[in-house]
């Protein structure tokens, strides 16, 4: 029986050039619009690598505005530690029929309902 | 409403095929994103939390069913089926691609609507009163002088990269509903002893990280010396405005650090010093202007109307909307009907696309085909028979936009806060459905009266959150989600920035913090007293006793 441990890292996320949807950056340097699919930075070298492979992807004119994030790796699934992504990998909390969370792509973790 | 020329015509034209081979030039690399960001954003359009945001103008708040259909019709062609009406008497959609962009400006072209001056640094679309041309109390329709302004400042050359963003109110009545004390300019109009017309200019109010009220530069300015002394400020400000600090570069700040007298001076010394003839205002053009905002034909009617008073008299929900949607009109036997947006637990401000069809229908059949959008985020038939009120109302009603809440506790102004703007620290549209639906029942905001709130999710103040009776602004403590009340706000004649409470609250405490405050108020009015009134009489102390009592 194993437990499985809680990983804290950074993830690297940006907006899709064409279209502005949310992207992540997965483990095989494709982007993912689900957070799941993301991949965890948890050292700072690791990190500085996703920076500069998102940088990379800017040029060739995949995506815009790349930036590292704090998140977590529980049981397989990623959890944003800050409200504001957890917005952005789900959608509106006031339009749950919209967004990633109404097309299956949603992150694991609930919507904020109201407050 | 405004018709476009050959000239305004060619160039909306110009602009979006300009538009679309910038978006081909950055979708294949030619354009980096810090090259295209700058012509996005001439553009109206944003890169938010969850796609591209597209922001369009609705110069000094007017439509007509076309113009209308059409963002009905964009809405559901390339966005989710709804549209958000916005503070600044704009529409924004929320899910917009940046590969359909160019599309979109030329559909918007069709029915002479763009999105220029809705971003950048530059003089913005110019907001007015939604009542304009409509209101009883209106001494002249503002929006000939707002076509004027926006004539004249779009994408002039020497304003088009201004040290920051530059909003112009104008409001031709005694009563403002346009806010002009909080805006960069201001202009209201007055009538002399001899019944001439000129402008009381008001310069330097803001809302913001700072908020300040407006200091009135000129009492009277004559209606043809407007875009020269416009222009004279504008110079001042070009000129002084800080261009080292984002946050210091309005011209609030300006007028502020110099003081009223210094800043004043220098525009009389700059509107002394330059030649008037080429910014004369010629009586000729203001005419031509004047006649796109003709008022309609409206038919001699008598003031009472039986149909309407016996509709009220059987009907208490129609009466009851009567009471707080209608507003008197300079026509007997009008009215102007004011459409809530604020459904008790809605998200202020959104229309879907079936529900702009029922407005421009209902405008085409009732309202001489004129539309507004106010800056509380809700719309306007300004021009409707008494007769048909009772007719208007029942189809209202079945479009959930019939709520009987216009100026009360559930009219709440919200920005999209943080569930969609990037610039966000918090939520505001769940905060304005908690406390809607707290006063849900509608007889008790009767009760309560005329009460203003406001929320912004961070502090760029979108929501207008200083100048509400309520205010409440998100901000973001550690990570979570925060509110700051203020009280005593106002935008209207008698201007006031709110005070702070105390220390703020969590999103789920708001509701209650907000029913508190409005106890305090219903048991200490004294009789006929409004909210706002009460607060300046009584000050802030009970209502903190109320908040801050320990429990």
């Amino acid at each position: 029986m194993t437990t499985t441990a809680t990983e804290k890292g950074k993830i690297l996320t940006a907006n899709r050039l064409r279209d502005g949807e949310v992207v992540f950056l997965t483990h095989s340097g494709e982007w993912s619009e689900n957070i799941d699919g993301a991949v965890l930075a948890t050292e700072p070298q690791a990190q500085a690598a996703l920076e500069a492979r998102g940088k990379g992807d800017e040029r060739v004119n995949l995506v815009t505005g790349t930036y590292l994030f704090d998140a977590e790796r529980r049981d397989g699934h990623v959890f944003a530690s800050h409200i504001k992504e957890r917005i952005r990998s789900l959608g509106p909390t006031v339009r749950v029929d919209l967004g990633k969370q109404a097309e299956g792509k949603g992150g694991h973790f609930a919507a904020l309902q109201g407050v | 409403m405004y018709r476009y020329d050959e000239f305004d015509s060619q160039f909306v034209n110009d602009r979006v095929s300009q538009f679309r081979d910038q978006a081909n030039r950055r979708l294949t690399g030619e354009l980096s994103e810090d090259e295209f960001r700058p012509l996005r954003l001439m553009n109206g359009l944003y890169l938010q939390l969850h796609a591209y945001m597209l922001r369009i103008a609705v110069p000094y708040g007017s439509l007509d069913s076309a113009k209308l259909n059409t963002l009905a019709y964009i809405a559901e062609k390339w966005d989710r089926g709804y549209g958000h009406f916005t503070t600044r008497q704009n529409l924004q959609f929320n899910w917009i691609k940046l590969e359909d962009t160019a599309d979109i400006l030329a559909k918007l072209a069709e029915v002479e609507m763009h999105a220029i001056q809705t971003s950048g640094n530059c003089i913005r679309n110019v907001t007015t009163d939604q009542w304009a041309g409509a209101a009883a109390d209106e001494i002249a329709d503002p929006r000939p002088i707002g076509e004027l302004v926006r004539q004249w400042s779009s994408l002039h050359p020497e304003f088009s990269y201004l040290p920051r963003k530059f909003k112009i109110a104008v409001t031709g009545s005694p009563n403002d509903r346009a806010a002009v004390r909080v805006h960069d300019i201001g202009l209201r109009l007055h009538l002399n002893d001899r019944g001439e017309r000129g402008w009381e200019v008001l310069v330097g109010g803001g809302l913001g990280r700072t908020p300040v009220i407006a200091v009135t530069v000129r009492d009277f300015l004559p209606e043809h010396e407007l875009i020269a002394y416009l222009e004279a400020i504008m110079r001042v400000y070009n000129l002084y405005g800080r261009r080292d600090n984002k946050y210091k570069a309005r011209i609030k700040i300006l007028v502020h650090e110099i003081g009223a007298e210094k800043f004043r001076a220098e525009v009389e010394t700059e509107y002394a010093r330059r030649p008037h003839a080429d910014t004369k205002v010629e009586e000729r053009e203001l005419q031509r202007i004047s006649a796109y905002f003709a008022a309609p034909q409206f038919e001699k009617l008598p003031r009472w109307s039986a149909t309407f008073e016996e509709a009220r008299a059987k009907n208490k929900d129609f009466a009851n909307w009567v009471r707080t949607n209608i507003a008197a009109h300079r026509a007997d036997g009008y009215a102007i009907v004011n459409i809530s947006l604020k459904p008790e637990g809605g998200i202020p401000g959104d229309a879907t696309a079936d529900q702009m069809r029922v407005v421009a229908d209902l405008a085409q059949r009732y309202s001489f085909d004129e539309i507004r959008v106010s800056h509380h985020q809700n719309l306007v038939l300004p021009h409707v028979k008494r007769d048909d009120l009772f007719a208007i109302w029942k189809v209202l009603q079945a479009s959930e936009l019939a709520t009987s809440n216009i100026g009360l506790a559930g009219d709440i102004i919200a920005c999209p806060g943080l569930d969609y703007c990037s610039l966000a620290t918090a939520r505001s549209i769940p905060i304005a459905q908690s406390i809607s639906r707290k006063f849900a029942d509608l007889n008790r905001q009767h009760e309560i009266g005329p009460l203003r709130i406001n929320i912004s999710g961070c502090i760029n103040a979108c929501g207008h959150h200083h100048v509400a009776h309520i205010g409440i602004l998100g901000l973001d403590k550690k990570g979570e989600e925060f509110y700051q009340i203020t009280l005593g706000g106002s935008s209207a004649d008698s201007a006031s920035i709110g005070t702070i409470l105390g220390p703020g609250f969590a999103g789920e405490d708001v509701p209650e913090a907000i029913e508190k405050i409005v106890n305090t108020y219903l048991a200490r009015r004294q009789p006929g007293e409004e909210f706002l009134a009460a607060y300046r009489r009584l000050g802030p102390q009970p209502f903190k006793e109320a908040l801050y009592a320990a429990a």
